[in-house]
C-alpha cells in the first residue's frame, strides 16, 4: 500500500513537495537544508516531478520568485536555514502581507555571529512577527506529514498565508528514520489542486497586486492577517483531523500535542526534536513512579493560548525549553509568551541547546528537578561551560 | 497612424506634471499590447501609480519590494510556464513578462536580482527606466548618476563638484551576460523605443533595454522640456541608441552632426555650477566614448 | 471595505483621480492649424490627448496636468497656453 523508506528530515521533506506536486520551487543551498533541494533537483531532472526549478543566486530572490510565482497562482515550495531564512526576511513579510499560500521547509540552525551551522531555532523565532505560520515537527514523519497539511492549511479560502514547517537541523536533517511515504493519488485527493480566487495573475483578468498601502487601508490589511491567524487555529486542526482518518497518523490537536499530562503536576513545554528526548525522560521517570508530563507546542504562529491554558490548568510546575534567546530580557520567545498567559503560575525559562548544544537526558532531569524546587519564575541557561 | 490606440496605461496616475517615467510606461505598453504581466520594482512608477484602491493599469501588475523586480518576474515566467505545461491555462497565449525598474532599482539594489534572472535564461524583458538618480525618496545619486551632476548625495560643493564617478553601463554589462537583446531607447523617439520593446518581445529568452527617460524635477527643468531635453542627450551623442542583437551592435540613431554637450548640459539645473573647464572635461569624455561606438 | 491584501481589482482606477485640478496653464490646440503629426499624442504622460469622432485631436483638461510638453513638441505651433484663472 505505502512505502517505508528510511530517509533524512530534509529527503521527508523533498518527497512531501514532491507529493503535493508543486509547480514552482526556487532555492538556494544553505547548510543544513541543501540536501532537500538537491533530492528535489533530482526528482526535477528525473521527471519524477513535473515543475519549474528556479536556481536562484540568493535566498532572498528565491522567496521573491516564489511570490511572484505563488501570485500567479502556482503551487510554490523553497526551503532555508539560518542567514538565508535572515536574507529572506524582508520578503517573508511580503509573502504573508500579499496572502501568498507559499510553503517553506526551514532547517533550524543558529545565526551568526560567531557563524555557527549547527541546530538551535533563533531563525525561525526571529521571523514570528512575520506573518507565517509556523509548524516545529518532533521527527522525519511529521517533517513529511506536516509539510504536506501545510498546504492544505495554507491555500484554506479562510486563511491564505504562508506556512514554514521548521525542523531541527542535523538533529532531524541529517539523520535516518524510517518514514511511511503515502501514495501519491492519496495525497493529491487529500490536497486538491490550488485554484486561487483571490490572486493570480493573468491578462484575461488584470489585477494590481502589491500596491501602496495608503495610510487609509492599511492598518485593515494588518488586521486582516491576524484574523487569518486565528482562523487558522481551527482549520490546523480540522486537517490535523482529517489527515488523521485519511493517513492514520496525528500530531496532538495539530497545535499542541499532550503527553502524560494527566497525573502531572510537572510538565514541560518545548518545541521541536527535543521533545523526542524529554518523552523517552518521562517515561523512565514513570517506570520510577513519578509523573512528569510534556506540552508540545507544535504550531507557535497561531500561539495556542487557548489550549496552553486549557491543558495546563492543573500543572504547578511550568519548565519551558527555549532553542534562542531574546538579548536584551533574558528569556527565550516561547518562555515570553507562557510567562504572559499562565500570569499565575510558576513558569521558569530553560535556555537550552544553542547553537547546536547537546541535550542530555541528564539536562532534562536537572531541569525537571530545577523547576519543582524553583520559588519562582527563573530563567536557566543549561549545560553552560564554566 | 503612426501609434497605436489602445491606453493600457490609464490617466489619474500621481506622476509630476512632464513626468517621463509615464511615458516610458505608456509607450510600453503600447508597443507590448494587453497580453503583458509587468513585475514594477519599488520606486516613482510603482508609488505614483498605485496608491490603494487605484490603479493606474489595465494590464495584470505586480510590486513586491524594490531589489527583486527580476527575481518576482522570474517567479511569474515560471508559473506560467508550469500552468500552461501542467494544467492547461492560458491556453497557448503567448504573455509578455516584463520586469520594469528605476535605474536605483536596476542597477543598484536589483542588481543582484536582475543579473541572476538574465543569466537563468528566463523569457522576460527588462526595462531599466533611467532617470540617473533615486527620484521617489528626493534625487540622490546611484549609480547611474552621470559624472558631475549635482544630486542630493552628491551636492556641487567647493571641493567635491557633484558626482564624482562616470555613469555606470548596465546595457553593456547586461551584453556581458550574453542575452540575445540588449538596447538601449530614449523617451524622445518614441518609433524607435516601441520598435525595440516589440523586437525584444518577438525573441525568446532574456531581453534588456535601458531607456533614458529625463525628470524635471530631479533635473531641474521647466516640464515642457522632457522630449526635448531627452532628444538632446541622444544628439549630443551623451546617450547612445544602439541595440546588441544577438551579440551585433548596431548604433540604431546617428546623429548627422553631433551637437556640444554645452546645449544640453545648461538647460539643466543639476548641472549649472559647471564651468567652461568642466564642459570641456565632459566634452572630452563623451567625444571618446563616441568614438569607441563609431557615433 | 478594504479588499485581501490590498489587491485592485478594478483596471485603470485611477481615472477617478482628476488629475486637472493641478493646471497652471492650459494648453489650447488649434484644429485648424494641426497637421496630426501625433507629437502631442504619443509624448502626453497622461494620455490626456485623444482623437474624437471626427480624427481630430482633443485635449482632456479632467487629466491635462499643464506640463505642456505638447506645446513644446508641436512642429506647426498649433497649441498655445492660457494661464488657468482659479
Amino acid at each position: 500500500m505505502c512505502e517505508v523508506k528510511v530517509i533524512t528530515g530534509t529527503s521527508a521533506a523533498a518527497e512531501a513537495a514532491k507529493l503535493a506536486d508543486v509547480d514552482v520551487i526556487a532555492a538556494y543551498p544553505i547548510t543544513p537544508q541543501t540536501t532537500c533541494v538537491e533530492k528535489l533537483a533530482e526528482f526535477v531532472a528525473n521527471g519524477e516531478l513535473d515543475a519549474e526549478y528556479i536556481k536562484v543566486e540568493s535566498e532572498h530572490s528565491a522567496m521573491s520568485a516564489c511570490i511572484g510565482a505563488a501570485a500567479t497562482g502556482a503551487r510554490t515550495f523553497t526551503a532555508t536555514a539560518s542567514q538565508g531564512l535572515a536574507l529572506m526576511h524582508e520578503m517573508l513579510f511580503i509573502a504573508s502581507g500579499m496572502r501568498l499560500p507559499i510553503v517553506m521547509m526551514v532547517a533550524n540552525r543558529a545565526l551568526s555571529a560567531p557563524i555557527n551551522i549547527w541546530n538551535d531555532q533563533q531563525d525561525s523565532i526571529a521571523e514570528r512577527d512575520s506573518g507565517w505560520i509556523q509548524i516545529y515537527v518532533e521527527d522525519n514523519q511529521e517533517t513529511l506529514d506536516s509539510i504536506i497539511q501545510a498546504y492544505k492549511i495554507a491555500e484554506n479560502e479562510d486563511v491564505l498565508l504562508p506556512v514554514m514547517v521548521c525542523l531541527d537541523g542535523f538533529i532531524l536533517t541529517h539523520t535516518v528514520e524510517p518514514v511511511t511515504i503515502p501514495k501519491a493519488e492519496r495525497v493529491r485527493d487529500f490536497l486538491g489542486v490550488y485554484e486561487p480566487k483571490h490572486a493570480y495573475l493573468d491578462p484575461d483578468r488584470p489585477i494590481t497586486q502589491g500596491p501602496v498601502g495608503v495610510p487609509d487601508c492599511y492598518m485593515e490589511t494588518r488586521k486582516q492577517v491576524e484574523e487569518a491567524m486565528e482562523r487558522a487555529k481551527k482549520v490546523i486542526k480540522e486537517v490535523n483531523e482529517e489527515f488523521s482518518e485519511r493517513f492514520k497518523r496525528k500530531y496532538g490537536n495539530g497545535l499542541v500535542e499532550a503527553y502524560n499530562l494527566d497525573k502531572a503536576d510537572t510538565v514541560l513545554v518545548a518545541m521541536g526534536s527535543v521533545c523526542g528526548t524529554i518523552k523517552y525522560v518521562i517515561d523512565e521517570l514513570k517506570k520510577e513512579g513519578k509523573e512528569v508530563g510534556l506540552l508540545r507546542i507544535r504550531t507557535f504562529r497561531p500561539f495556542p493560548k487557548e489550549d496552553i491554558k486549557e491543558f495546563l490548568k492543573d500543572a504547578n510546575n511550568i519548565a519551558v525549553l527555549d532553542k534562542n534567546i531574546s538579548l536584551g530580557f533574558n528569556k527565550g520567545a516561547l518562555g515570553i509568551e507562557m510567562a504572559s498567559i499562565l500570569k499565575n503560575k510558576k513558569v521558569c525559562n530553560y535556555i537550552v541547546g544553542l547553537g547546536g548544544r547537546d541535550i542530555t537526558i541528564d539536562n532534562i532531569k536537572s531541569i525537571i528537578n530545577h523547576v519543582e524546587k524553583a520559588e519562582d519564575d527563573e530563567t536557566v541557561w543549561v549545560g553552560l561551560k564554566e | 497612424m503612426q501609434f497605436p490606440r489602445e491606453e493600457l496605461f490609464a490617466p489619474g496616475h500621481r506622476g509630476c506634471a512632464g513626468c517621463g517615467a509615464a511615458i516610458v510606461a505608456r509607450l510600453l505598453l503600447k508597443a507590448a499590447g494587453k497580453d503583458t504581466i509587468i513585475s514594477n520594482a519599488t520606486g516613482c512608477l510603482e508609488v505614483m501609480t498605485t496608491p490603494y484602491p487605484e490603479t493606474a493599469w489595465r494590464v495584470p501588475w505586480i510590486h513586491t519590494a524594490f531589489e527583486n523586480a527580476a527575481a518576482t518576474a522570474s517567479g511569474v515566467e515560471a508559473a506560467i510556464k508550469a500552468l500552461k505545461r501542467k494544467r492547461g491555462k492560458y491556453k497557448d497565449k503567448k504573455i509578455n513578462v516584463i520586469a520594469i525598474g528605476g535605474d536605483g532599482g536596476t542597477a543598484d539594489i536589483g542588481f543582484q536580482s536582475l543579473s541572476g534572472a538574465m543569466e537563468r535564461g528566463h523569457d522576460m524583458l527588462y526595462i531599466m527606466y533611467d532617470n540617473e538618480a533615486y527620484m521617489n525618496t528626493g534625487i540622490q545619486r546611484s549609480s547611474s548618476t552621470p559624472f558631475m551632476a549635482a544630486t542630493t548625495t552628491s551636492p556641487a560643493g567647493s571641493k567635491i563638484r557633484g558626482e564624482d564617478r562616470p555613469k555606470k553601463d548596465v546595457a553593456m554589462i547586461m551584453a556581458a551576460h550574453g542575452i540575445p537583446y540588449v538596447a538601449t531607447a530614449c523617451i524622445s523617439y518614441p518609433e524607435d523605443f516601441m520598435r525595440k520593446v516589440k523586437k525584444a518581445l518577438s525573441i525568446e529568452g532574456p531581453k534588456f533595454i535601458q531607456v533614458l527617460q529625463p525628470c524635471t524635477t530631479g533635473w531641474g527643468y521647466p516640464p515642457e522640456k522632457t522630449i526635448e531635453i531627452g532628444r538632446l542627450a541622444v544628439e549630443t551623442g551623451i546617450f547612445p541608441l544602439y541595440e546588441i542583437e544577438n551579440g551585433e551592435f548596431r548604433i540604431t540613431y546617428k546623429p548627422a552632426k553631433r551637437k556640444p554637450v554645452k546645449e544640453y548640459l545648461k538647460m539643466q539645473k543639476r548641472y549649472r555650477h559647471l564651468t567652461d573647464e568642466d564642459i570641456e572635461r565632459i566634452q572630452k569624455y563623451i567625444d571618446e566614448k563616441c568614438k569607441l561606438l563609431g557615433l | 471595505m478594504v479588499t485581501i491584501a490590498a489587491i485592485i481589482y478594478e483596471p485603470g482606477s485611477s481615472i477617478k483621480n482628476k488629475t486637472g485640478t493641478w493646471r497652471t496653464f492650459r494648453p489650447i490646440l488649434d484644429t485648424n492649424k494641426c497637421v496630426k503629426c501625433e507629437n502631442c499624442y504619443i509624448f502626453c504622460p497622461e494620455g490626456a490627448i485623444q482623437e474624437d469622432e471626427n480624427g481630430n485631436f482633443k485635449i482632456d483638461y479632467d487629466y491635462c496636468k499643464g506640463c505642456l510638453i505638447c506645446m513644446n513638441e508641436c512642429p506647426v505651433n498649433a497649441i498655445t497656453k492660457v494661464r488657468e484663472e482659479k
